[in-house]
């Protein structure tokens, strides 16, 4: 009896291994499906708008004049989130890596984690509500005595909603991921090469400088290029704080827009062509970040294998 | 002999060149006091204040330390207020951001029923009404809620199955072969797939497959699905990886197949880590606006069928408040509204992440030693 019950346990126990091994195969795979679905279907989607003639594009001027003042104003704000968020990031990473008391460290960093948690659409709501207010007076400074460089060109808007607002919203947004790889790379410096530059009488910046810095050089770029990638595909923030317009190359004007807001303030409403070109916009922003974002990786990967920190 | 015998106080060759150790919080009341000084000049202002006096600080520290210490104790002290700075400047928008919403959002949430009524019906006629003549606020956000509710839960039901399944194939059976990698790499970038992009595939997919204009729940449960899996994959493949190899040769030595060691081992000692990390996607995801909005579309009306009509969200409810008020000409209420949806669903976020904690404590495995 007993050798019937452990042959009939055995071949239940084998299907059951082989139901489950084929069933978390099938869930991998379909990741991949779904990612090559995601591509396929943009390009189908996205192929009319490619191939109409111009003269049926918003526009007037064929898809690629259409693009293109949006690539280059998704690329100011993304500049200008990063730009400001970088060394703040790098700094609050530090603070919590090496200059917080221990025991407070992780409460800290749990604050600042609180950042990336509150939705994108309450940055914007807060971005036009509360920052555009409190910062447009700050852009008639700017256009007033900087108003020679072109950044800077006046007459500033007097409502406070141009990109340098929405680069500031993106800036916060950024801060917390471009904090939390930092911190992780920074804490994973090795000890003994700190340890040895403080018993060579190094202060604490220094040690940073000749220790922590230089190992962290490698994540500190691959974390600032996934924190581009996140500003370049932020929507809701841009579409929220910017008053869209032409291209301008004064940042406290009213102008400029970005491509996922472009999406987002037109989709609901679009319809024929216009829906084709919007999802064609989005698979220029979707190459764009994919780039930005394998470059990341690739740094990545290729900083695991040779730092032996691992 | 006495005189002999007194002792002379000498400073130690090591300790010499040493600021005293109140030396900040003296430099501290000196740029406060002086701050404020020079702020009441030119109007004074909380954080202008702050600003003025956070400069005074630093350049009296490091001016002070560069007299007494030296120049390199100076640098140190520069970036050590460099540090500190940056930290205090970046939990500036955090409190801005919560305080704004609270004292925005804490009206419209008191609103007698807010939580319990839709939009349907509430015109510009009746916002017009609430601003001149004072008339009770109307409208809620009962729709939006039940749709966030339902697309999020949807989306849950996609993605943690097939989340759950691609990581115990990576960890348990992928042993670094060519798919596994490949789903690693494609799994990697997947979390960089902008939210609208996500929301444009899967609107793009529907309209491809079931016809165009399709803007229903599910498709926004799929669009979110997109941005959790990756998520989902990601926060279980770590908590499974650090389930320790010996429980599962354990469990091999006792005969038990692989199948039931997953089951019956490995995930029960990784649950805690899971679970937390399905929570944190969950509160990822409840927020995204973009690609409900280009799934979904958005509705003044309750609709609780995911697979017919547009449905209404709480992130896009906001954001047409805000950008479409109800009453063009008085933009108040619609505003308030907004302001109400959004601390709700900051509260619904922050209860997420609070849950993740209190889960990732109350399932954690027992030592027992």
């Amino acid at each position: 009896m007993t050798t019937t019950s452990l042959t009939k346990s055995r071949g239940a126990g084998q299907s059951g291994d082989k139901v489950f091994s084929a069933a978390t195969l099938a869930a991998g795979c379909l990741i991949l499906v779904v990612l090559f679905g995601v591509a396929l279907f943009l390009v189908i989607q996205a192929l009319p708008a490619l191939v109409a003639p111009g003269d049926k594009i918003q526009g007037g001027e064929g898809f690629f004049t259409y693009i293109w003042p949006l690539v280059i104003g998704t690329l100011i704000a993304s500049v200008i989130a990063l730009v400001i968020a970088t060394p703040i990031a790098i700094g609050v990473a530090l603070f919590i890596s090496h200059f917080a008391p221990r025991k407070l460290a992780s409460g800290l960093g749990y604050v600042i984690d609180l950042l990336a948690a509150i939705p994108s659409v309450v940055y914007g709501a807060w971005g036009v509500a509360f920052l555009a207010k409190e910062i447009s007076p700050s852009y008639n400074w700017l256009a007033g005595n900087m108003g020679w460089l072109p950044i800077f060109q006046g007459p500033a808007s007097a409502t406070g909603k141009t990109i340098l607002t929405a680069g500031i919203v993106l800036a916060v947004m950024v801060l917390p991921i471009i904090t939390s790889l930092t911190r992780e790379i920074f804490l994973q410096t090795p000890k003994l090469h700190e340890e040895a530059a403080l018993a060579l009488g190094a202060t604490r910046w220094e040690m940073i400088r000749m220790t922590v810095l230089p190992f962290g050089r490698p994540g500190i770029i691959s974390a600032v290029m996934l924190g581009l990638g996140r500003a370049l595909g932020e929507t809701m923030a841009v579409a929220l704080v910017l008053s869209s317009g032409a291209l301008t190359a004064s940042l406290i004007q009213t102008g400029n827009q970005t491509i996922a807001a472009e999406i987002a303030l037109n989709f609901p409403e679009a319809s024929g062509l216009k829906v084709n070109t919007l999802i064609a916009a989005g698979l220029v922003l979707f190459v764009i970040t994919l780039g930005v974002n394998m470059i990341a990786r690739g740094i990545i990967t290729r900083h695991k294998e040779f730092s032996g920190a691992n | 002999m006495t005189a002999t015998l007194t002792p002379v106080r000498k400073r130690s060759a090591l300790t010499k060149g040493q600021l005293p150790k109140a030396a900040p919080y003296i430099v501290l009341a000196v740029a406060l006091i002086l701050g404020a000084a020079i702020l009441a000049l030119i109007g004074f202002n909380a954080f202008g204040w702050g600003i003025v006096s956070a400069i005074l600080f630093t350049a009296g520290l490091v001016g002070w330390s560069l007299v007494v210490e030296g120049v390199r104790k100076a640098k140190d002290k520069l970036a050590t207020c460099l540090v500190v700075g940056a930290f205090l400047i970046a939990l500036v928008p955090l409190f801005s951001v919560i305080w704004t919403v609270l004292v925005n959002g804490l009206p419209g949430l008191l609103d007698p029923g807010f939580l319990t009524t839709s939009m349907n019906g509430v015109t510009g006629a009746f916002d017009n009404k609430t601003v001149e003549e004072g008339a009770p606020l109307l409208g809620g956000i009962y729709h939006a809620l039940m749709g966030t509710l339902l697309i999020t839960v949807l989306a849950t039901l996609i993605s943690v199955p097939v989340g759950l399944l691609t990581a115990i194939y990576l960890v348990e059976y992928g042993e670094d072969r060519a798919l596994a990698r490949a789903i690693t790499f494609f799994v990697d970038v997947m979390t960089g797939i902008p939210s609208i992009v996500a929301g444009l595939f899967a609107a793009a997919a529907f309209f491809a497959v079931v016809g165009p204009g399709t803007k229903t729940g599910a498709v926004a449960a799929v669009a979110l699905s997109v941005l959790m899996i990756p998520v989902v994959v990601r926060s279980s493949e770590e908590m499974l990886k650090i389930v320790p190899n010996e429980l599962r040769e354990a469990a091999y030595a006792l005969g038990v197949r692989k199948w039931r060691t997953i089951l019956k081992v490995v995930l029960p000692t990784a649950i805690s880590g899971i679970a937390s990390g399905i929570t944190l996607a969950i509160a990822r995801v409840i927020g995204e606006t973009a690609p409900i909005l280009v799934t979904a579309g958005f509705a003044t009306t309750i609709n609780a069928n995911v697979f017919s009509g547009w449905m209404a969200s709480l992130p896009t409810f906001i954001y047409t408040q805000i950008l479409n008020p109800t009453s063009p000409s008085n933009p108040d209420p619609s505003s308030e509204r907004a302001w109400g949806a959004a601390l709700v669903l900051i509260i619904l976020v922050m209860l997420l992440n609070l849950g993740a904690r209190l889960i990732a404590r109350i399932f954690a495995p027992k030592t027992g030693r």
